[in-house]
């Protein structure tokens, strides 16, 4: 039945079936009015509270959620810590192999300086002879000096000379000493500068010791802060794992686009080895290949990054026997280096497609022209290119791992972004339905608003009726009362 | 904990399995890429001088077509049903350095036709068409084009009979540069029935019609 139908049901004039439509709703609808308003009031509280309780079970896994974030960033920042203090402390045993291993020969090298000094000291604490006592004699026997030329005088003269002699040579051999004692004390100073060179070196390695010894304390306050869960630590790794998400990210992205390129250096060759028109599913085979020996290459940096001991991907290898480690070492860089060739090879072949692809394009449209000058450099640039790339992309493992270690938590803590979202909108539109449902019950009265006008009407006659003879009533009884 | 583990594998695997499903999925019947294309060259009456544009037109798709197409070029002459008419047919190797060594040769002898084609008494474009699409079927190839370098103007040797369809499904037909002649020039409707008669025979055939006049815009020739 079409509208046109129901609307001429009742009358050929549309207005009338309308109004006799009209009062058939408005007249149902009243009459259905009390179970319809339970009916959308349940509903509505119905659906808020199914809504609440989803919201709820959200929350719960939310909350599950950032635990299990909060353990992950934790074990992380552990391992980390844990790796950089075991660093540390190799650091420090190295400092002390290398430093205090020579210190027996520094002690030695100090007590002989410490020897030749003090033996050079007691050397020159040595006092020179006096001159010899009878100074005195000799000046008052020189002051008996004889003009005469008697005999005493002349033996006078010769006591004289004798021990003005005599004094000289004491004076000569008191300056000598003297001369010596100042040699003695010269030769020390070489020795107090290597003695306080010596002390220099040993300060200077108790100073590097100190330092690292500070830097110990550092992270092992940072250990402990982790193991005590802080909200402090907590927000450093949370930090410095989105840092290092978004750093790997884009160093990914540079990884990928040198990745493109050097697809784009060696589908073409391919085509000449694997046939240009031979199809792998909706793709081309020599599409595929060129492919196939990228990924080659980068699964090869993972095992030679591995091997390293650079990343940590992969506890197999991690576990193997270092002379099992160094032999997969060497197999993995053999076989980027071929990879390297084949690369440079195809490159080169690039090259030549190239020319040839011009030359022929040229001969096609009739202007053959001569081939350019120095043609050859970029042949070299793209063959250098393409033996270096596969070793450039070598190091795409280090911000890999990285990658994966903080996409851990970033996934986390965009999942729990998102279940607090979801919650929230459930929650809001659970109270929004409620609120609807009360809205819709006013709506309903509002549609049948004549008949409930009319029922209020007659409810209210009805009150003052009653209120009328309920006064009567009153009014009867005091008045009896008055006359009794 | 354990069960939030275990969405999160079941998230995960699924999130790797999508892409393996969509790959394999695609991994069916390979799309057939392949491109033939079979050039009529009028060669009767004073239209051997449009010739050289026709070489032009030969150049573009040497340049166009790659490893593993097909290219054939054949003449409209008096009967042209016939192995004979083909001047130079190849499916190019799947190498593209050996593909191009097929180009150049194709070329040559291109350039010797040119040089040497004679006018033919009749133009028997239908016979023409019958042969391009048996040769095109013969190639298997995805994407299957005939151009025809005429005027459109079908001249029947006496006791030739062309009244036939053709079966062109999947065929794209291009007439190329189709000149109007001195009584179209008196009677333009001639030239337009001429043209209408083909795209119908063509349609008819269950292939497409184009007309394209201007040599200059062959850019998109085979890209439909």
């Amino acid at each position: 039945m079409s509208f046109t139908n129901l609307v001429s049901l009742w009358s050929d004039q549309p207005i009338i079936s309308m109004v006799v439509w009209l009062l058939i709703i408005v007249s149902s609808l009243y009459l259905a009015r009390k179970p319809a308003h339970r009916a959308i009031r349940s509903a509505a509280t119905e659906i808020r509270s199914a809504l609440r309780v989803a919201a709820k079970a959200i929350t719960h896994t939310e909350h599950k959620l950032v635990e299990r974030n909060t353990e992950v960033l934790m074990a992380a920042g552990r391992d980390d810590m844990e790796n950089n203090i075991i660093r540390e402390f190799h650091r420090v045993n190295a400092s002390v192999n290398r430093d205090l291993s020579a210190f027996p020969s520094i002690h030695r090298r100090l007590t002989e300086q410490a020897e030749l000094i003090d033996s050079d000291y007691q050397e020159a604490a040595n006092v020179p002879p006096d001159p010899p006592g009878w100074t005195k004699a000799v000046e008052a026997v020189a002051k008996l000096r004889g003009e005469d030329a008697s005999m005493i005088g002349k033996i006078l003269t010769d006591i004289h000379t004798t021990v003005a002699k005599s004094q000289k040579q004491s004076f000569e051999e008191y300056r000598k000493a003297n001369a010596k004692r100042h040699e003695l004390l010269r030769r020390m100073m070489p020795r107090w500068r290597t003695l306080t060179q010596t002390m220099k070196e040993v300060n200077q390695s108790i100073a590097t010791l100190q330092e690292r010894s500070s830097t110990i304390d550092e992270q092992m306050n940072r250990y402990e802060e982790i193991l005590q869960c802080t909200s402090k630590a907590q927000k450093t790794l949370s930090s410095s794992s989105m840092t290092q998400f978004f750093i790997a990210g884009i160093v990914l992205m540079i990884a990928l686009i040198g990745g493109v390129i050097n697809f784009y250096l060696i589908a073409m060759p391919m085509s000449e080895m694997v046939g240009g028109n031979s199809q792998l599913g909706p793709f081309r085979t020599s599409d595929v290949a060129a492919l196939v020996i990228i990924m080659l290459e980068v699964a090869m940096g993972l095992f030679l990054m591995e091997s390293l001991r650079v990343t940590h991907m992969f506890p197999v290898i991690g576990r193997m026997d270092d002379k099992l480690r160094q032999r997969m070492l060497w197999i993995t860089l053999g076989i980027l280096v071929v990879l390297a060739c084949v690369e440079s090879s195809l490159a080169f072949m690039r090259d030549l497609l190239a020319v040839d692809r011009e030359a022929l394009r040229q001969t096609l449209s009739g202007n053959a022209t001569a081939m350019p000058e120095m043609r050859w450099i970029p042949s070299v640039g793209q063959m250098v290119m393409g033996f270096v790339l596969p070793f450039a992309l070598t190091f795409a493992a280090i911000p890999l791992e990285s990658f994966i270690h903080a996409a851990r938590t970033v996934i986390g803590a965009v999942l729990v972004g998102l279940l607090r979202l979801t919650a929230t909108t459930l929650r809001l539109v659970g109270n929004t339905c409620y609120h609807f449902g009360a809205l819709l019950a006013q709506v309903y009265d509002l549609i049948i608003f004549i008949p409930l006008r009319a029922e209020e009407a007659i409810a209210g006659r009805k009150a003052r009726a009653e209120e009328e003879k309920s006064f009567a009533e009153t009014e009867r009884t005091n008045h009896s009362s008055v006359s009794l | 904990m354990k069960s939030i583990l275990k969405t999160y594998q079941r998230i995960i695997t699924g999130a790797l399995l999508i892409p393996v499903v969509l790959s394999l999925s695609a991994c069916g019947e390979p799309e057939n890429r392949s491109r033939a294309v079979y050039m009529l060259l009028d060669t009767s009456g004073t239209y051997t001088r449009q010739l050289d544009k026709a070489s032009h037109i030969i150049s573009y798709l040497l340049m166009s077509l790659d490893s593993g197409d097909s290219l054939a070029v054949a003449r409209i002459d008096s009967g042209s049903f016939s192995e004979k008419d083909i001047i130079e047919r190849t499916t190019f190797d799947d190498r593209p350095s050996v593909a191009n060594t097929q180009k150049r040769k194709f070329r040559g002898v291109m350039d010797e036709f040119v040089k040497t084609a004679r006018s033919s008494a009749y133009t028997d474009i239908s016979g023409g068409m019958l042969q391009a699409v048996e040769w095109l079927k013969e190639t298997g190839a995805g994407d299957k084009t005939i151009l025809i370098f005429s005027d459109l103007k079908e001249e029947l040797a006496k006791g030739q009979i062309r009244k036939f369809e053709l079966q062109l499904d999947g065929v794209r037909v291009v007439a190329l540069n189709v000149t109007k002649l001195s009584t179209d020039n008196i009677d333009p409707r001639e030239y337009l029935t001429r043209v209408d008669d083909w795209q119908r025979k063509v349609l008819k055939g269950g292939g497409s019609w184009k007309v394209i006049n201007d040599l200059e815009k062959v850019d998109n020739l085979l890209a439909g």
